[in-house]
């Protein structure tokens, strides 16, 4: 998957300059992303309806980034799941696992009838991701605070080994009221990896309320590239700003790179939308009805 | 028993055994990586460090971080051996340990230097004899106590050759270099009986095991044939050797920990289940007082003299 790698040059937020031929060949990309993702909405929002519970809130904020991860950047192979230069995903925000079972299934990391046993009695989708039960899974997350520090370890691994393979996390933006994030963050800065690229889903909701009235983040970019980090901003729910960021971010650097998504929970839902109460939840048949409807809807402009 | 091998005499640090099985481990297998908290000096790692430079991952001052990264440089093909003081490895990483090493089944080695009493008169916060009762709760974590410069460096061995999570407790508190058997070997999860008898058993590991045997001979004298078992491995626990050791009718336990919920726990717990047995626990109450290592020890009893007299005790209590 994912063998497109033309990339563009340097850093999106200092030279947005990109070539015609690379936006024709980014918008044809983006389009394949933007329906994955249309279709991973569908799907979890029906596996969280059938399992009766479910973080529809932060699977949909997260999503466009998932299908963007892989079925486009990501270097995986679902038939050699443990391949030693793969490139490695971690779910730091674990409890997206509408997200993150969507994309492996829609990857073909196991059947996609399976989708239908989430949350069930011995299900391999557990309600947070488990690497001992489903392939493609890099580390247990759930408790969060977790993800980013393994995914330095593993980054460290590759910069000792002089390996090729990158190494992505997903993180929530209130995830990073954790102070395990920032002893990460604070060390991969130090180690300048240059094989991490950090996505921030920063959908600036939390399980109760705004990040900013909670336990405020910003200045978020002020406080990474303190940390020793490159910065950069896009639009979460713009595919080809999307892959553009992480064409870029492909090309050899020696910091560490955050991509701060900015993004809407609930994203494709108009009344899950920007909605803090949609952390958790079910819709009901109504709602369901109505969701599939505006998605299908969005699918077909 | 075969007749014992004469061992080296004299007191040892099993720090330097630890270290001198990783270089060894790291000189044949360049998966093997030390990751520490600024704990380079602690864990004696000073001389990895310059044999192999690109193979200690230091965090600074970020236990939590420290375990995280280990299970990362698992998952990127390394055998990461993370060695900090026990006490905050343990207590401040704990639910690391539990999901990204142990959950994760990720093939962590976590080595809990100078573990229990060693740092005496700096206080309960820097003891740590509360991290085996903690670690034997986790599931699918193997909880090694080394007794001596050999088993500790045979435990390092073979946890770099077993697929999986193992923490292992490495004391600094000086203790002799055990007489074993001919052919003696280590293995994870299998119990060593060091002495024969049969009218009490002590089940021991760490620094307590050397002074069980001085009390298995002083009790000897008295006409009571204690046996006297090293239970390196917590957990898994050796249950065959503890369902033997019940056979005496009197067992007890000794650690450098908490009497309960470590080794001691382990045993009783097995026991009520499956053979009722008089057990007597010998280990630490809870916070304990200002003092030296050694005078702790002395204080509550974690000495010859207390294992004697407590098998004396269920001897006698057997009627």
């Amino acid at each position: 998957m994912g063998e497109s790698k033309e990339g563009m040059m340097g850093n999106p937020d200092i030279s947005p300059s990109v070539s015609t031929d690379m936006r024709a060949s980014v918008a044809k990309r983006a389009e394949n992303v933007r329906a994955r993702a249309n279709w991973m909405r569908r799907r979890l929002l029906k596996m969280i309806v059938d399992a009766k519970q479910g973080h529809p809130g932060g699977d949909l904020s997260s999503a466009d980034i998932v299908a963007s991860l892989y079925f486009d950047i990501l270097r995986v192979n679902p038939k050699d799941p443990a391949a030693p230069d793969r490139d490695r995903f971690v779910l730091s925000k674990g409890h997206c696992t509408g997200a993150l079972y969507t994309a492996l299934a829609g990857a073909g990391f196991f059947p996609e009838e399976e989708l239908d046993t989430y949350l069930k009695p011995e299900s391999r989708l557990n309600g947070h991701p488990n690497r001992a039960y489903l392939p493609g899974v890099e580390t247990n997350t759930g408790p969060l605070g977790h993800g980013l520090p393994v995914g330095v370890g593993v980054a460290v691994a590759g910069q000792i080994d002089n390996a090729d393979y990158r190494v992505f996390v997903l993180t929530g933006d209130g995830e990073l009221q954790e102070g395990s994030m920032w002893e990460a963050a604070m060390f991969a800065g130090h180690r300048g990896l240059g094989n991490l690229t950090v996505i921030v889903d920063c959908n600036r909701l939390q399980q109760g309320a705004t990040t900013e009235d909670t336990n405020s983040l910003e200045p978020l970019g002020d406080k990474w590239r303190a940390f020793g980090w490159d910065v950069v901003e896009v639009d979460g729910h713009d595919h080809a700003a999307l892959l553009a960021v992480f064409d870029a971010s492909a090309e050899p650097r020696d910091k560490p790179r955050v991509i701060i998504a900015n993004t809407f929970k609930g994203q494709g839902v108009s009344f899950m939308r920007d909605q803090v109460g949609w952390h958790h939840g079910v819709p009901n048949p109504e709602q369901y009805a109505q969701a599939l409807a505006e998605l299908d809807a969005e699918m077909s402009k | 028993m075969s007749a014992a091998v004469s061992a080296p005499s004299g007191m040892f640090d099993c720090r330097d055994a630890y270290v001198g099985a990783l270089e060894e481990l790291a000189r044949n297998d360049n998966r093997i990586v030390a990751v520490v908290n600024d704990s380079v000096g602690s864990s004696k790692l000073g001389k990895f460090r310059e044999l192999f430079p690109n193979r200690l991952v230091n965090v600074g001052i970020a236990e939590q971080n420290m375990v995280s990264v280990g299970a990362g440089l698992a998952n990127g093909g390394k055998i990461p051996f993370v060695s900090g003081a026990s006490c905050f490895l343990t207590a401040r990483a704990m639910e690391q340990i539990k999901a990204d090493c142990a959950y994760s089944e990720q093939n962590v080695k976590l080595c809990g230097i100078s573990s229990g009493v060693a740092y005496g008169e700096l206080g309960a916060t820097h003891h740590s004899i509360e991290d085996i009762a903690w670690l034997r709760a986790i599931d699918k974590l193997t909880v090694i106590v080394p007794s001596d410069p050999w088993e500790t460096a045979e435990a390092i061995k073979a946890a770099a050759a077993f697929d999986g999570p193992v923490f292992i407790r490495i004391s600094r508190m000086p203790v002799p270099a055990l007489a074993r058997p001919e052919g003696a070997a280590f293995a994870i999860g299998k119990a060593e009986t060091l002495r024969e008898g049969g009218d009490v058993a002590i089940i021991a590991n760490g620094t307590l095991v050397h002074r069980a045997l001085d009390a298995a001979a002083a009790l000897e004298a008295e006409g009571i044939a204690a046996r006297v078992v090293n239970m390196a491995t917590v957990s898994p626990l050796d249950v065959d050797v503890v369902a033997a050791a019940a056979a005496t009718g009197a067992i007890v336990t000794a650690e450098e920990a908490l009497a309960a919920g470590g080794l001691g726990g382990a045993v009783a717990e097995y026991c009520a289940e499956n053979h009722p047995v008089r057990v007597k626990r010998i280990g630490f109450p809870g916070f304990l007082p200002t003092g030296s290592a050694s005078w702790l020890m002395e204080r509550f009893g974690l000495t010859a003299d207390g294992i004697a007299a407590a098998a004396r005790d269920l001897v006698k209590g057997k009627g």
